[in-house]
């Protein structure tokens, strides 16, 4: 009881907390495990139809290239919002001067709000007087359809993206890069390492789990990947930019399908508690 | 500053955290008893209170006030019953309709377009009003298309509130600019190709001819343009797909070689209803497929300059995809609600000169009146009662839309098939291909939506 009483503070935080994750997070995750079974109109009580909204989703046309797109959204993502934002880390953390300014610069995109950031790229996109193909005519190239074209759509939603999201992941990096104890450079230097080695043998191995670390949480992000493709595209043009979640948006909004939109979630969430579980292993396996 | 000792931080924190605990416990209770008090009615008459949606926002002041009066005089010819509106822009939003009433937030009255009718009906989201169709008073001289389509298996679902057919909304100022007659709009589509391509060779950011391609308005619009051209989306027992059809080919045909052989269409996707509307009310869009509202739209939400608009009849019309909405009733209504909601409806949106019928005070508060935006009670004598009324008061030039009247009358209207919304994601995909790019297969994109959509019929039983 003494103990209790002692740490009563603590338990009041603590449940405060678990009352917001038992309320908005875990509650609405059972919720929408057992809707996935459920055909429902939200008013009359639900009928269960074991797994036809599972086979609904599979069949409905839009499926695959969903989860194609999302596949490929997520690789591009990852090419540029994993490597970009670890190299800008890099340069940061090398410079001398204008430091703190720079890293303010970097991080400026992230106190946008995602739609204000989505609404200032659909400007920079527009094939008339964008920015974007303003600047191209300026260097005598021709313009680009962008969000106009099922070629460029979604390597322009993967701009917008990293564009959003890389000060986040720079500020990061730059931490764990500030950690790695300076006498390894020195010593790296000593032995008549270059640069490139010098990343290779010291900076990668002392940030190897911070890497990885980042490597799943942005795979899990970048695959439910929806304000892009809702606010840019409406998934066109020809479907080239519907996404895993966009379609359940579509499902639970457009087609009042709420059953069939929890199905989707179900298998979409299947798949990144996998890269969950991987991240999991990959770091207790860490010896650092 | 001066911090205090560990003891006295941790009898303050402890006692934070009580009052923190016993304010959310408290928010939680009054949340919990927030449930509105039964409120006896002056007179002997039973009270009842009811919500009701479409109260114009707060950025039409006049409207809102007009609203305001019609809600003070309801209440007071009903002693009892309180109306409360609320004013949730657009009225309808598919994406919080049915979270609103699972949660018990639906108004008592509510409206829903007409692409939403089956959705709302079959999934028993809209109270049978069919005992009380006898509180409309002109029930009877509604359409009778109007009515059935909130009509199933002989049970009726709401009260049809507006009707209109697909026309062909033209930017008049553009065709003078073009140098053609804006008094004689085009009859056919070839006329309209010439007439778009007159236009977007006025500069480079006009546009003849504008059109959608996403977010389903592209399904949508595919599905006019085939209705007009004599075409179907679905054959008549709704089992298999029907616009892999000459008119189908036509409406893509048509579209491809006006994007990219006249060059006429504008070089961006539009997705989504006001991407199409803000650019018609910047005034540099020529023509675009849309029922009259599409004037007061552009007038009224876009800003456009309301003798610059005109509307004729679909080019050479066989048939006209129905639009409109009805305002229908919260399953979960008492039996008081019901009857003080079917009389609100009666009031505001169905008594000639009241409510939305109420042209003379529309045209005080600067209202655009004269627009043939409503043809639900068609040529019935309610229905030449609101015409007669309309153009007596009207503000606007009415003869930039006498062509439309007339055509209108003569096309038979035509309702959206079985399983919309998803029909018209796969059309969308067919519709942004021709618009997007200049090689693009009318003959397999047609088929590869046929397919689909033939899939999914089956899959849907």
């Amino acid at each position: 009881m003494g103990v209790l009483r002692r740490n009563l503070t603590a338990y009041g935080f603590l449940c405060a907390a678990l009352f917001c994750f038992t309320v908005f997070a875990w509650y609405p995750m059972v919720r929408e495990f057992v809707l996935s079974f459920q055909k429902t109109d939200l008013i009359n009580p639900p009928e269960w139809v074991g797994l036809a909204n599972f086979r609904g989703a599979v069949q409905d046309p839009a499926f695959w290239e969903a989860w194609l797109n999302t596949v490929e959204f997520t690789f591009l993502a990852l090419l540029c919002g994993y490597a970009v934002p670890f190299v800008v880390a890099l340069v940061l953390n090398e410079l001398r001067h204008a430091r703190a300014y720079l890293r303010f610069v970097v991080y400026l995109p992230v106190m946008l709000p995602p739609i204000v950031a989505v609404l200032l790229f659909r400007w920079f996109y527009d094939p008339g007087p964008g920015l974007f193909n303003q600047l191209l005519d300026l260097a005598g190239l021709p313009p680009l359809a962008w969000l106009d074209s099922s070629s460029t759509a979604l390597i322009s939603l993967v701009l917008v993206s990293t564009w959003m999201n890389m000060g986040s992941a720079t500020l990061i990096y730059l931490a764990a890069l500030q950690n790695i104890p300076s006498e390894l450079y020195e010593a790296a230097e000593l032995d008549g390492a270059g640069i490139f080695r010098r990343i290779r043998h010291v900076t990668i191995p002392q940030t190897r789990l911070i890497l990885l670390l980042m490597l799943m949480l942005q795979i899990v992000a970048t695959m439910q990947v929806f304000i892009e493709p809702y606010m840019l595209t409406g998934g066109g043009p020809e479907n080239s930019t519907v996404t895993v979640a966009y379609l359940m948006y579509q499902f639970a909004f457009s087609q009042m399908n709420y059953g069939q939109a929890g199905a989707l979630g179900m298998m979409l969430m299947l798949v990144l508690l996998v890269f969950a579980a991987l991240q999991l292993r990959w770091t207790r396996e860490d010896p650092a | 500053m001066v911090w205090g000792t560990s003891h006295q931080k941790g009898q303050t924190m402890r006692r934070s955290t009580g009052l923190l605990l016993v304010t959310v416990l408290g928010l939680g209770a009054t949340a919990c008893g927030s449930g509105e008090p039964a409120t006896p009615a002056t007179g002997g008459a039973e009270a009842v209170t009811i919500t009701v949606a479409c109260q114009p926002a707060r950025t039409a002041p006049k409207e809102r006030q007009a609203w305001d009066d019609d809600v003070a005089a309801f209440m007071k010819a009903n002693p009892g019953v309180t109306v409360k509106s609320t004013d949730q822009q657009p009225c309808f939003d598919p994406k919080t309709f049915g979270p609103k009433l699972a949660g018990g937030q639906m108004e008592t009255v509510f409206v829903v377009p007409v692409t939403n009718y089956d959705d709302v009906i079959s999934q028993g989201q809209a109270l049978d009003v069919t005992p009380h169709t006898n509180l409309i008073k002109n029930w009877n001289d509604l359409r009778p298309d109007a009515r059935e389509l909130v009509t199933r298996d002989g049970k009726v679902y709401g009260v049809p509130n507006v009707l209109y057919s697909v026309g062909l909304v033209y930017n008049r100022a553009l065709f003078t600019q073009a140098g053609l007659d804006p008094n004689t709009p085009p009859k056919t589509w070839a006329e309209v190709r010439e007439a778009a391509k007159k236009i977007a060779a006025l500069g480079p950011d006009h546009v003849g001819f504008g059109e959608y391609s996403g977010g389903n308005t592209g399904g949508w619009h595919f599905t006019q343009a085939i209705y007009g051209r004599g075409g179907d989306v679905l054959t008549p027992d709704n089992t298999k797909a029907a616009f892999n059809s000459p008119e189908g080919r036509a409406v893509l045909q048509t579209l491809h070689d006006m994007r990219w052989a006249d060059n006429s269409m504008g070089n961006k996707l539009l997705i989504g209803w006001e991407s199409l509307m803000v650019a018609m009310g910047g005034g540099k869009v020529g023509m675009m497929l849309g029922a009259p509202d599409v004037v007061t739209d552009v007038v009224t939400k876009f800003r456009g300059k309301v003798s610059d608009y005109g509307i004729t009849g679909f080019p050479e019309a066989k048939a006209s995809l129905s639009g409109g909405e009805a305002y229908m009733i919260n399953p979960k209504a008492t039996p008081e609600q019901v009857k003080a909601g079917m009389a609100w409806i009666d009031f505001r949106f169905n008594t000639v000169g009241k409510g939305r019928f109420d042209f003379a005070r529309g045209k005080a508060i600067g209202n655009p009146v004269g627009v043939p935006d409503n043809a639900v009670y068609g040529d019935s004598p309610t229905g030449q009662a609101i015409q007669a009324d309309r153009v007596k008061n009207a503000t606007l030039p009415v003869e930039n839309y006498q062509s439309y009247v007339e055509a209108a009358a003569s096309i038979p209207p035509k309702s959206e098939p079985v399983h919309a919304q998803e029909i018209y994601a796969i059309l969308d995909v067919p519709m942004s291909a021709v618009l997007s790019r200049k090689d693009a297969d009318i003959g397999q994109l047609l088929a590869d939506a046929e397919t689909k959509v033939n899939n999914l019929l089956a899959a849907k039983g």
